[in-house]
């Protein structure tokens, strides 16, 4: 295998005694000094720093036609409503596949003359080349080259963010704009994976490293790695491309049902028009045969990604298996995610685990497992 | 003390044998969240998992390294995990077992061996 590409923050994170592993082809910190659980409970109680560099920038332009038909155009790949989405504001979607799977969840923003979108690192290549064959030739797709992509997440990320940047805590949930900080022209943006208030920043490739130190040494902030990355996604109930959600699941299995805009639903004024539109909206309508959920272990033996569940104990009614799953630190406990059939999905359901030969108890609950902090409007 | 490939500490003690993980194995599993051990009595044949330890990030398995009896299990690490990380050398040791032969453990590897496995 070829050795991992690197981010521009890669003399950084060995700086700050990163343990590099290889992910979706990138070598990044699964943790830094301080570990996994220290991060992960930093973040929730005062701020981390993520390089999320490796996901996939994308803009998506006129070539010769207006704004609204590239919203149009963009909304014959998803279900979500972007011809009325402001300037300025984000919508989570999802691309679906022509069978009504997931070819990868996005963030989108509307800029004035574009539309942003930030993929998965590992879907990088399928989403460049599904929105080079889906959209119409007046759109131009245009990967970001020589960008990083940094996340400031938790309660403090307001504070260090506005010492440096005094225009950005008056950013709303999900919405973005451009802003120069510190000199370096940023696309800032008031979102994250984590649960908590937080901040993504686009900006120059060139002015990452200072920046990011900047913010370490002024606000305070705990750099984090993919580790904790992962629980805090996990703990806030939020999808992971590939184990959560992947070309097998649709939005309505995966509980993402709210990606579909009411305008793209039954009855609504752009009905449809979505691959795998038949499908979704029909699961909308009559529910689907299984669906995500969350999963406490009664004990304290985690269950991991492929556990298989069972709606009783001795393994005759096989439901589903765990999609994501491990130890969440502020809930101090396990927790999973998976999709189990619909008859088991009700909070409060009894379900059973088999972890090494045995079969655990576990609760259904509801997702997040957490209390989330989003910035109120 | 020896130490054997899969990242265990073997320290013989009359005909008793103290069994933990290295410090190495301690780093790389990262924050130790809970650890399974068998129960005193049991046997395990050489290679058949022993006990099992979940970290934040992963789940790994302590398999007996020979054929063992198990004569005591260290119960503190159910209460504190944590000492996995803290004390992998000492207060962390998981099983003490019960061996036919003591001489079981000179196959293992040396101290300086063992560090030139892991460097």
């Amino acid at each position: 295998m070829e050795p991992g590409k690197t981010t521009e923050l890669f003399q950084f994170h060995l700086r700050h005694g990163g343990k590099i592993v290889e992910f979706a082809g990138y070598r990044l910190p699964v943790n830094y000094r301080p570990g996994i659980l220290n991060e992960h409970l930093t973040t929730r109680i005062f701020s981390g720093l993520f390089d999320v560099s490796h996901m996939g920038q994308f803009l998506i332009r006129p070539r010769n036609c207006n704004m609204n038909e590239v919203a149009l155009s963009l909304e014959s790949t998803l279900p979500s409503d972007l011809v009325s989405l402001p300037v300025g504001r984000q919508r989570y979607s999802v691309l679906t596949s022509d069978a009504g799977g997931i070819i990868d969840d996005l963030i989108i923003t509307r800029k004035r003359e574009s539309f942003l979108l930030v993929a998965n690192a590992a879907r990088k290549d399928a989403v460049s080349d599904h929105l080079n064959s889906s959209l119409q030739d007046s759109c131009i797709v245009e990967p970001v080259e020589n960008r990083s992509l940094i996340a400031l997440q938790g309660p403090g990320a307001e504070a260090a963010i506005g010492r440096i940047a005094p225009g950005a805590p008056k950013l709303r949930f999900m919405e973005a704009c451009e802003m120069s900080i510190a000199g370096i022209e940023c696309w800032i943006s008031r979102s994250g994976y984590t649960g908590e208030d937080g901040f993504e920043l686009s900006l120059p490739a060139g002015a990452v490293e200072d920046l990011a130190e900047r913010l370490l040494d002024d606000g305070g902030v705990l750099p984090v790695g993919l580790g904790a990355r992962d629980s805090l996604r996990l703990e806030a109930g939020l999808c992971l491309y590939g184990s959560d959600i992947c070309l097998e699941t649709s939005p309505v299995e995966a509980g993402l049902k709210w990606t579909i805009a009411k305008s793209r639903r039954r009855d609504g004024i752009r009905s449809g028009g979505f691959p795998g539109s038949e499908r979704i909206l029909e699961e909308l309508e009559s529910g689907p045969a299984r669906i995500r959920v969350g999963i406490r272990p009664e004990g304290p033996v985690p269950m991991r990604r492929g556990t298989k569940l069972f709606g009783d104990s001795s393994c005759e009614i096989p439901i589903g298996s765990v999609t994501s799953g491990g130890f969440g630190p502020s809930l101090n406990g396990p927790l999973s995610m998976g999709y189990v059939s619909t008859a088991f999905a009700a909070k409060g359901t009894l379900i059973f685990g088999a972890v090494r030969k045995r079969l655990l108890p576990a609760k259904v609950v509801s997702l997040p497992f957490i209390e989330t902090h989003y910035k109120k409007n | 003390m020896k130490y054997t490939e899969d990242h265990e500490w073997l320290r013989a003690e009359g005909n008793e044998i103290v069994i933990g993980i290295t410090q190495h194995a301690a780093e790389q599993l990262g924050d130790v969240v809970f650890v399974e051990l068998p129960e005193v009595g049991d046997t395990a044949a050489k290679g058949d998992e022993l006990a099992t330890i979940e970290s934040v990030k992963a789940a790994a398995e302590i398999n007996a390294p020979f054929d063992i009896e198990v004569v005591a299990v260290n119960e503190k690490l159910a209460e504190n995990p944590e000492l996995v990380n803290e004390d992998p050398l000492g207060e962390a040791w998981f099983v003490r077992v019960r061996v036919d032969d003591t001489s079981v453990v000179d196959d293992y590897l040396e101290e300086e061996s063992y560090r030139e496995l892991v460097e």
